[in-house]
């Protein structure tokens, strides 16, 4: 028997509770995160769960203007994609920075790691449970400069 | 692995229709049955490519209902293949590799969608399920952004100022429009010009509305067979040289996103089976549903430097009479991108190119023919490579 060492409940409530873990490979020393069942870098499974420092730089971003639906509410919002300092790419919302300022100097900016809840009443994003509705408990990884 | 060859092709207009997926199927698959001069009774199989048509119609296993529609015989294997906007040509590829092994001699593949009748909030929403639902959804990421941000990330890493570069993605779609123009099963047949893209509102900085490609419906069918077969039932058979098809995950693994590790492997495989390089290929669909994209894919496929396509758009090298002429069609920009159909219209434009049917927008002397398809945010990718 085989057992996911990180599923995405126990990740993402690390991240409610201001913790961004991970899984290092004892094999070739990569990191993975978000988490996989083994490493991203040599599909060893021989890897354990570590904190990880939530530090990293943004390598691109765009201000979403057309949101999907469920997102209108926050139009417009940015996303970026961001390296951690411990290898992995991250996609998450840029906040605390303006979406109509924002320039092409953001990126290489060095940001901190954190979440945010979704918009209410999404109806197609993550699994639908017995009442029809989405099951909470989704969230979106927030990047703050620093 | 015995030769593979496609006999007839068909298609209908794209753009908005009040057909429902299995009717617009229907139609592009007679006109593939007819043109090959065959019967229904002849096919074996249907693989069909469809992405959402469960969120469009409410519809599951489209593949039966579109067999049982045309008049397959009940043997007949169908079913529905799902790799997002790569759908028909994973169906195309598998009917080429069951060809090739024996286990079908003829078999009708190509894709049926009705993503524009879903308007633009719930099409957006349902086509960015092809995005990682548990870590990158909930950022409100759709495909404009995935490629908006590839934008950012071309000109940063290859030192192209943005205003420059997004004039030269207007290039892309100038040159898809002027071709598109000239095809009257494209959903737009009407010129751009540079400006037009640029007056555009933005719809994910910095992809303005004419940098994207639009919701379509749609469908395409070609007839897969084998060589011997294919030669006495029709003047001019088009060959399947050679096929690619490369996998990735979400958007994060995929590290600097401006070289798909999916697509180079995709690409060698079909340019390996082929037996050629990209410098002989005379023609190629390619899977423009952002200006970005073309330019991205031209350098992943190896058809130019990486660095350089943007500037190759510029000088005119991509259009038809150019160094090689991509998306003659028109592309996903003016033709269209019914999503689970797109794939198969590629292969359409292709084989009608091979065998010079193509009028205003005949690629002189095209003996080579490539087509590449993306699905998701590369998750799957599908080249085919076609001669005569
Ligand atoms: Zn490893």
């Amino acid at each position: 028997m085989v057992t996911y060492k990180l599923p995405h409940k126990e990740f993402f409530a690390a991240l409610k509770e201001g913790k961004l873990l991970g899984l290092r490979c004892n094999d070739c020393g990569a990191y993975t995160c978000p988490p996989k069942i083994n490493c991203n870098e040599c599909a060893s499974m021989n890897m354990e769960v570590v904190e990880l420092k939530g530090k990293g730089e943004i390598k691109t971003f765009t201000v979403m203007r057309i949101a999907p639906e469920g997102f209108e509410s926050w139009v417009p919002y940015i996303v970026a994609l961001v390296q951690l300092e411990e290898g992995p790419n991250l996609v998450g919302n840029i906040i605390g920075v303006d979406p109509d300022k924002v320039t092409d100097d953001i990126i290489g900016k060095k940001i901190v790691v954190g979440w945010q809840p979704p918009p209410p009443d999404l109806r197609f994003c993550g699994p639908i449970g017995k009442d029809g509705k989405i099951q909470p408990g989704g969230i979106a990884m927030t990047f703050s400069l620093v | 692995m015995r030769k593979v060859a496609v006999m007839g092709v068909g298609m209908t207009k794209f753009g908005p229709t009040e057909k429902s997926q299995v009717e617009l199927f229907a139609e592009a698959a007679m006109e593939a049955i007819n043109t090959s001069n065959i019967k229904s009774k002849d096919v074996q199989a249907l693989f069909l490519g469809n992405g959402l048509g469960d969120f469009e119609e409410g519809q599951l296993n489209l593949a039966g209902f579109c067999a049982n529609e045309l008049g397959l015989p009940p043997e007949t294997t169908a079913m529905r293949f799902e790799g997002a906007c790569a759908s028909a040509s994973i169906a195309i590829r598998n009917a080429f590799l069951l060809v090739a092994s024996g286990a079908y001699d003829i078999v009708i593949a190509g894709g049926t969608e009705r993503a524009f009748s879903m308007g633009t909030s719930l099409a957006t929403r349902t086509f960015a399920m092809g995005t990682d639902s548990k870590y990158e959804e909930f950022s409100g990421l759709t495909f404009p952004g995935v490629f908006a941000m590839l934008a950012h990330l071309y000109a940063d890493k290859y030192n192209v100022p943005l205003p420059k570069l997004k004039e030269r993605m207007a290039m892309v779609a100038v040159k898809n429009h002027k071709n598109g123009a000239k095809n009257p099963l494209a959903q737009f047949q009407k010129e751009i010009t540079v400006e037009t893209v640029l007056k555009g509102f933005v719809v994910a900085d910095p992809l303005q509305l004419f940098d994207c490609c639009p919701f379509s419906d749609g469908a395409a069918a070609v007839i897969v067979t084998t060589d011997e077969i294919a030669k006495k039932h029709v003047e001019k058979p088009v060959y399947i040289l050679g096929a690619g098809q490369g996998s990735a995950g979400s958007l994060c693994r995929q590290k600097d996103y401006t070289i798909m590790p999916s697509r180079i492997v995709s690409a060698k495989q079909a340019y390996k089976m082929a037996g050629v390089e990209p410098k002989d290929i005379d023609v190629a669909e390619v899977h423009d549903c952002f200006t970005i994209a073309e330019i991205v894919l031209l350098e992943n496929l190896g058809l130019f430097e990486f660095g350089t396509a943007s500037e190759a758009v510029e000088k005119g090298e991509t259009e038809i009479g150019g160094k090689i002429a991509i998306n003659p069609s028109g592309g996903l920009k003016a033709k269209g991108h019914p999503v689970g159909a797109t794939g198969a219209a590629q292969v359409y434009e292709i084989v009608k190119q091979l065998r010079g049917e193509c009028g205003a927008r005949q690629v002189e002397n095209a003996k080579i023919g490539m087509t590449d398809t993306l699905g998701g945010d590369a998750g799957s990718i599908v080249n085919l490579i076609f001669g005569i």
